[in-house]
């Protein structure tokens, strides 16, 4: 009888050492493998699906030259801030990972990014670019793309560019179409959208330093930010400001003819094929220029890579050159972060317009008491907007509110 | 079959069958273990290769016929439920979030990585790794042609080279490596320092690609012995506290953090912030409320049309039920989403087109948002309750009917004193459930209205029709407004797990006693 199960064992080890044949072999294969990438080196690069292509072409070129492996893995944009951040530190992470610069305050405090040298390249770049990636001094990303919001114009309903929010109602308003401007607002608010014209009262979210980064001091209480709440109020009471209009209800409104004005990003464009278009600065509602915010994207390095070596000069020395910075564009319509291949974007007219704008906006603040702004601004201006706030009170407790998220 | 002669040890056309599957186990486990010991994940190597041994002794042993069946739902018990709880549990008791994010180690090695400053107008060199023996030295380049070495304990001295398309090739007392030889020494190659000169102000070359090099330095200085950072700009000395973090004598900490155990202290803290007294009040009652209407609401309108539906006098039954069915075959994460842009007050269908033009707030007022959020989820729950009772009622017992029909009891009495009693008998546990999945039910709140509108007297980023695993989501910052924290979260989630496993034990109890009118 225990022979019997002696049998049946050793039988069952035969058969699953058979089995798993083909599994050992192929095991042994990877190893090899990875004992080869060893030597010349594996990159991991995490992108999204807009900026594959792009990066497939110069990992082509990367692995032509120095014989090392880049392998792309494709993520959700939405997800990999979050993932980076918990599979770093367990080395499970990418090598690199493509990015937005308003992350980096947030990858910093928890020590998931590593510097990216520029060097002496740091001039080839547009400024913007790499000031958003600076943080203390140091660089922590290579930068591929700006992208902010501008006013849209449908130039077969208005022939020229409006200077002020005034102007820019009468020329919507005697077009003849039922929006004198579309804006996208919804019932949390939409402060990014809405950010020029906070700046037009000159009432910036946060103090800014002399070299052009944050400190998380609110700036945009007091009178400005007043003035710019009872403004808020007052076009929200002439139904020109709605927390009923959504994206999706702008951008298919805008596409219909149904207004002359749209504000909103180089990402809207492909939805208005059909028309003619021109990119203008954003009109002014208070006396100083309106400022939108800008937004880079760019290319992390994981502080816990092994292959910083391989992944600095992937990124110094083949991503930010010509071509590859001008396939990024092409894939995803954002003006390039090199001046060189923006010089070149720029032949078409809507990417110049952007990129006009963009030279007068200032970086989307970076550091990490960002969120907790958020969280109470977006519906703060909503509740104005729709009347159901009073203006000036609600401003002053949003203040107070965000200053006791900062506190606590 | 003789008594001692068991499937196990006959070689008949089972036995093969099981030792195929077998196989296919122990082929897949050995492939983990393998895949385990490449990746050096030692704790999932560990517990396969246990897992594996006890499958092979449960299904080729005679002793162990219960655990042959029970040991596929254990290993699954075990992997799916007992770890997940076990590993929230353990988050629950550290401060695991931003800040806090990795080991010790590693938040000093980015604190100092971190606070390295290049020196101001230093140029990027030319750089070469070169070694001599063990030692790993770098060359550089000066403007004026001359080429520089050093080491990590040696400053850069000026030496015989050659140099060749602005790269050295070639170093006295050095060998230079060749690529390959770089990258697979990579790790030693960033860690390197070289100082410039024996002056410490004058900072160290370092590189990132290998190629160019730059001066920089350290702001920041780890001192193994004592444990503690110095800042040597203006001095200061921060030693490690209880939190995870370097602190200062006068309380300033830095940026970067590490994960340590803090006790209860996450189970204090969600209740001892006086910003969510008042609102986390609110949010509990309508919790319950939310939970309770939408169970009573689903419940009474399934069981009404099914007992509709149950008559047989009624023509077509077959393609009324299949349509009732129907929002119950819409995923669960869209349909809130199809009704928030339903219930838009401008642009929405229902006011626009049912209401003629109405610009009601379905979503945007605080009472008529929460009887949005009940409406909706009746309309997507009243098909499972409605499946359920017309299950139930058909299996009901005809002979009982009949005695009371032949007792003269009326349709009401008998449907009120019969029926219910046997129905509910087969559906308070799935109440129950439904219950506890409505207490959780995330998705909807979260794509309906998101928790909105929000308090108005409130200082915390809450609304009407927060939910608590809503507010949880908000309070832990995972909706990116607020600084992470997954203790925290953990913690919360505990305390609900509790109530909820507190109030379906309870209901449990109750019905065994519905359980004994059978």
């Amino acid at each position: 009888m225990r022979r019997s199960i002696m049998m049946a064992g050793a039988v069952g080890l035969t058969l699953t050492l058979a089995a798993c044949g083909s599994d050992t072999s192929e095991s042994e294969e990877s190893t090899e493998t990875t004992a080869a990438a060893e030597e010349t080196g594996t990159l991991t690069v995490w992108v999204d699906e807009t900026r594959q292509a792009a990066v497939e072409s110069a990992a082509a070129s990367f692995e032509e030259e120095t014989g090392a492996d880049v392998e792309l893995v494709l993520k959700n944009f939405e997800d990999i801030r979050t993932d980076f951040i918990a599979q770093v530190p367990t080395g499970e992470g990418p090598d690199i990972t493509v990015g937005a610069h308003d992350w980096l305050g947030e990858l910093l405090t928890n020590g998931v990014v590593a510097p990216v040298e520029l060097g002496d390249m740091t001039g080839d770049f547009e400024d913007v670019s790499v000031e958003a990636f600076t943080a203390d001094g140091q660089v922590y990303g290579l930068p591929y793309a700006i992208e902010n919001i501008a006013l849209i114009r449908n130039t077969a309903l208005a022939d020229e560019a409006p200077a002020t929010w005034d102007d820019a109602i009468a020329a919507g308003e005697e077009s003849g179409a039922t929006y004198p401007l579309l804006i996208q607002t919804g019932t949390e608010g939409d402060p990014y959208t809405y950010y020029p014209f906070q700046t037009s009262f000159d009432a910036p979210v946060f103090e800014q330093n002399e070299d052009g980064s944050y400190s998380p001091e609110i700036a945009m209480g007091g009178d400005n930010g007043h003035a710019y709440a009872e403004w808020l109020q007052e076009q929200g009471e002439a139904g020109l400001l709605s927390t009923d209009m959504t994206y999706d209800i702008a951008v298919e409104a805008f596409a219909n003819g149904e207004s002359p004005f749209i504000i909103g990003g180089p990402w809207m464009i492909e939805s208005f094929a059909d028309l003619d278009l021109s990119v203008d600065p954003i009109p002014t509602a208070g006396d100083d220029v309106a400022q939108p915010f800008v937004g880079v994207q760019g290319f992390y390095v994981s502080a816990q890579s092994e292959n910083t070596l391989l992944a600095n000069d992937f990124l110094v020395n083949y991503m930010s050159t010509d071509e590859a910075q001008t396939a990024l564009f092409e894939s995803g319509a954002r003006p390039p972060a090199l001046t060189s291949a923006a010089d070149a974007a720029s032949s078409d007219p809507i990417v110049a317009g952007f990129r006009e704008v963009g030279a007068e906006a200032v970086p989307m603040p970076s550091i990490p008491e960002m969120g907790s702004v958020w969280a109470f601004w977006g519906v703060t201006e909503a509740n104005i907007i729709s009347g159901t706030s009073e203006p000036v009170e609600a401003w002053d407790k949003m203040i107070s509110d965000i200053e006791g998220a900062l506190d606590s | 079959m003789r008594p001692d002669e068991s499937p196990a040890r006959r070689f008949g056309p089972g036995f093969l069958v099981k030792l195929a599957l077998m196989a296919v186990v122990n082929a897949f486990g050995v492939y983990v273990i393998i895949s385990a010991w490449t990746a050096e994940s030692w704790v999932i190597l560990g517990a396969m290769a246990v897992m594996l041994v006890v499958a092979d002794w449960v299904y080729f042993s005679r002793r162990t016929v219960p655990l042959k069946y029970i040991f596929p739902g254990l290993v699954f018990l075990l992997v799916f439920q007992i770890f997940t709880i076990a590993y929230t549990g353990w988050v629950a008791f550290t401060n695991y979030g931003d800040g806090h994010n990795s080991t010790k180690e590693q938040a000093i090695e980015a604190l100092l990585v971190q606070n390295e400053r290049r020196v101001e107008r230093a140029p990027s060199v030319p750089l070469t790794v070169v070694e001599d023996g063990d030692e790993l030295g770098f060359a550089v380049v000066r403007e004026d042609g001359t080429v520089e070495v050093g080491s990590a304990d040696e400053p850069l001295e000026s030496v015989e080279a050659t140099v060749a398309g602005g790269q050295v090739t070639d170093v006295d007392g050095w060998t230079v490596l060749d690529r390959n030889d770089v990258l697979a020494r990579q790790g030693e190659i960033t860690d390197l320092r070289v100082p410039v000169s024996d002056d410490p102000n004058d900072g160290s070359i370092r590189t990132q690609d290998a190629r160019t090099g730059y001066a920089s330095t350290s702001t920041l200085v780890y001192d193994e012995a004592a444990d503690t950072m110095t800042d040597t700009t203006t001095g200061t000395v921060y030693t490690p506290n209880d939190d995870g973090e370097f602190e200062a004598a006068d309380g300033s900490t830095l940026s970067v953090g590490w994960r340590v155990f803090v006790g209860l202290d996450n189970f204090t803290l969600a209740f001892s912030d006086s910003r969510y007294a008042g609102p986390f009040l609110q949010v509990v009652l309508w919790t319950f409320a939310f939970a309770i209407a939408s169970v009573a609401t689903t419940f009474l309108l399934g069981l009404f049309l099914a007992s509709v539906f149950n008559d047989p006098r009624l023509r077509g039954r077959k393609i009324y039920r299949t349509l009732l069915i129907l929002p119950y075959a819409i995923p669960g994460f869209v349909a809130p989403l199809l009704w928030s842009g339903l219930l838009n007050r401008s642009f929405g269908f229902v006011n626009q087109v049912l209401l003629n033009g109405a610009s009601i707030p379905w979503l945007t007022d605080p009472w008529l948002a929460k009887l949005s959020l009940i409406g909706v989820n009746l309309w997507l729950g009243f098909p499972y309750m409605f499946l359920i009772c017309t299950g139930a009622l058909q299996s009901l017992p005809t002979d009982v009917m009949e005695a009371a029909k032949i007792d003269g009891a009326t349709r009401l009495r008998t449907w009120r004193e019969i029926t219910l009693p046997l129905l509910l008998v087969s559906t308070t546990p799935l109440l129950i459930s439904s219950f506890a999945f409505n207490f959780n039910n995330f998705a909807l709140v979260y794509m309906l209205t998101g928790g909105g509108p929000r308090f108005d007297d409130a200082s915390v980023p809450l609304g009407h029709t927060d939910i608590l695993i809503t507010m949880v989501y908000s309070v832990a910052g995972l909706d990116g407004n607020a600084p992470k924290n997954f203790g925290l979260a953990s913690a919360l989630s505990i305390v609900i797990f509790v109530i909820i496993a507190t109030i379906s034990a309870i209901a449990f109890k109750k019905t065994r006693s519905l359980e004994e009118i059978n």
